[in-house]
């Protein structure tokens, strides 16, 4: 009996242990490239090879010095602010009735805005630019190389992120709440405001974090829509690789980084975004 | 407060008749409770009160107003929901709040009356909670206390106690009956069981796909069924098929002759219904009454139920205060010989047509 007992014990134990083995591991796998990126910017010789010949933050002052990255991040942080606030608003308002509402073609304008998620970001920047010469003669008005144009652009990023999150935090909300109000002689717009929306409130905000993210970051979609003097980071980075290839590019990414973990960190503290993903 | 009346209310979902021309008068203070096995209407009847279905044709009226066509926000209903519905986002004090800060009540005069609501449920302590903090008898007094504060003309609660333990139920049961006796409120109660529905009400409506069976104070329910679905379904009852053949004397099909009073019933075909705890269990062959073997004994505590096997094939049912030691019946088990009576009145006739109750449908 108390052997067997023993074994058993000693297996459940091992079996811990190993489950805490893997997840180190997964962790270490994703987690290897940030390491890397931040160790790399702090590298003393310019052409990287290891082990560092030493460790200088003259890359930082680099990247903060050359105007393309300046603007660069001003540009994307622009774009992706505009972006989001566009297709949140647009996006969480075509959720609500996708929803809610019965309607002819609901299923197709389900499929129809989720539909840039499944499309290569190359094929849309690309069928984007061929579009916007169109536009462009037709209206006679700028697109290629605008805010407009690439706001306009990442909007297609940022819908189906909220499309699909707000979604989620509507299905799971109990009609009856809004109906408690209702009958309690709230009207449907006071209900809206005081009840549903309050509630939508994490799908909310994970939407706007995901689409100011994919904004931000999206290198393939905005290759073809930037243009001289108005080039978003990701793009003005791989600008920068064409010609140089020094840590610079690495203090630039590990900002990025940085900047991206501290809006998580934030928001994180008003919704638990594990509860939401 | 005020009466609440419905004018032969009806729902149709295609050709699917979900309420069938219900008509009911709620008088001012009582509570009538709303009683049907699941998918009978009953949800479908409470949302049509309190204005979040529209119905098909009918009309509802309260206090004198009809409102048929008013939405929900514009109704004087308060409503206790199945799942609470609490909102999630406010405060016990806030959630109970709500309705008076709709009705633009005065603040000071808005916080004496959620506190006084508040009390009224014993959770005064627990007003700056959320809800997701507060166990299921909690969260449904917070319900109970929203709908309330407001004063509503109507109170509607639908299977308000079904996600409660049984405990807790009984409990909960109590303090519904004695908030609204308080109160004075005119209260539609919709529940799926008979014994909370007996307990609670002044008066039932027995509803069955739709169609109001019955409407009656328990007691009349429970003594005078109007048909078999009723007597089947409020409380039990044993039912015997067969024929009135002359005034006074009804054959059982496997052909048992009864005397039974019929006033009412021509000869031809009729259903006997016989409460179990009617029923007498003498052991051995007596003379007067009805033999046959006993199949089944159950001990229920207080009382002993005797399944018993008439000569002719049918069974029926006794249920007896259990026996004491030396009592003959103590004695008895399966497949002894009992002899059954009943006084002839207490049987009921009905019409053969409707079978025991109905489990069909939905939610
Ligand atoms: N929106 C709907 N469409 C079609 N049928 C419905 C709808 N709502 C309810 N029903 C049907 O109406 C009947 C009564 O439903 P309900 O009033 O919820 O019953 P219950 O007595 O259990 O509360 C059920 O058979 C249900 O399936
Ligand atoms: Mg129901």
């Amino acid at each position: 009996m108390a052997p067997a007992g023993r074994a058993a014990r000693l297996k459940r134990r091992a079996g811990r242990w190993v489950l805490r083995a893997i997840a180190a591991l997964v962790f270490f796998f994703i987690f290897i490239p940030v390491i890397f990126v931040v160790w790399i910017s702090l590298f003393q010789q310019q052409i990287v090879s290891f082990p560092p010949e030493g460790y200088t933050l003259r890359w930082y002052e680099n990247a903060f010095a050359r105007t393309e990255f300046r603007d660069g991040f001003g540009l994307s942080l622009q774009v992706a602010f505009l972006a989001m606030l566009i297709g949140v608003t647009s996006g969480a308002a075509a959720a609500y009735a996708i929803v809610r509402f019965r309607f002819p073609g609901r299923e197709a304008l389900n499929t129809l805005l989720l539909g840039p998620l499944v499309v290569p970001g190359i094929v849309a920047g690309t069928s984007l630019y061929v579009y916007y010469i169109m536009v462009e003669n037709i209206l006679d008005m700028d697109f290629r190389a605008t805010l407009h144009g690439l706001v306009l652009g990442h909007i297609l990023l940022t819908i189906p992120w909220t499309v699909r999150l707000v979604s989620a935090s509507l299905i799971g909300l109990d009609r009856a709440v809004e109906e408690a109000a209702m009958n309690l002689g709230a009207g449907p717009w006071t209900t809206f405001r005081r009840i549903t929306l309050p509630m939508m409130r994490p799908g909310l905000v994970a939407a706007s974090l995901f689409s100011f993210i994919q904004s931000f970051e999206n290198l393939e979609l905005t290759l073809l829509l930037v243009g001289p003097g108005r080039t978003t980071l990701p793009v003005a980075m791989l600008n920068y690789l064409e010609f140089r290839i020094d840590p610079t590019i690495a203090a630039v990414a590990t900002v990025q980084i940085v900047l991206i973990g501290a809006l998580m960190l934030i928001t994180d503290r008003f919704v638990k975004l594990s509860r939401i993903v | 407060m005020s009466e609440l009346v419905l004018d032969r209310l009806r729902k149709e979902y295609g050709s699917f008749v979900a309420v069938d021309d219900v008509s009911l008068h709620v008088r001012e203070g009582e509570l009538v409770a709303l009683l049907g096995p699941s998918g009978c209407g009953k949800t479908t009847t409470l949302r049509m009160i309190a204005g979040f279905i529209e119905p098909t044709a009918g009309r509802i009226t309260i206090g004198g107003r009809d409102v048929t066509w008013d939405p929900p926000y514009r109704r004087d209903t308060g409503m206790v929901f199945q799942s609470y519905a609490l909102f999630p986002h406010m405060t016990v004090a806030q959630n109970v709040a709500f309705g008076l800060e709709m009705r633009k009540v005065p603040r000071a005069e808005a916080e004496t009356r959620v506190r006084r609501a508040l009390d009224l449920v014993r959770l005064g302590h627990l007003a700056d909670r959320l809800p997701r903090q507060l166990s299921g008898g909690q969260q449904q007094r917070v319900a109970l206390a929203r709908a309330l504060v407001v004063n509503p003309g109507v109170f509607l609660l639908d299977e308000p106690l079904s996600n409660l333990d049984a405990k807790l139920r009984l409990e909960v049961r109590v303090e519904i009956r004695e908030l609204q006796k308080r109160l004075g409120l005119t209260t539609v109660f919709v529940t799926h069981d008979q014994e909370e529905a007996l307990t609670l009400a002044d008066r039932l409506v027995v509803l069955d796909h739709g169609v109001v069976q019955q409407v009656g104070t328990p007691e009349e329910l429970y003594e005078a069924p109007a048909n078999l679905f009723v007597a089947g379904f409020i409380g039990r009852s044993n039912v015997l098929r067969g024929r009135v053949v002359e005034r006074g004397r009804f054959v059982t099909e496997a052909g048992l002759a009864l005397a039974v009073p019929t006033d009412g019933f021509e000869p031809g075909a009729a259903a006997l219904a016989l409460r179990p705890e009617r029923i007498t269990v003498i052991p051995g062959a007596a003379g007067n009454g009805v033999s046959g073997r006993v199949a089944l004994v159950t001990y229920l505590g207080a009382a002993t139920e005797y399944r018993v096997t008439l000569d002719g094939g049918e069974s029926l049912t006794a249920s007896m205060a259990t026996p004491r030691p030396g009592d003959p019946l103590k004695r008895v088990g399966a497949g002894d010989v009992v002899t059954l009576t009943w006084p002839a009145e207490t049987c009921r006739l009905l019409a053969p047509d409707r079978g025991a109750p109905t489990d069909e449908g939905g939610s």
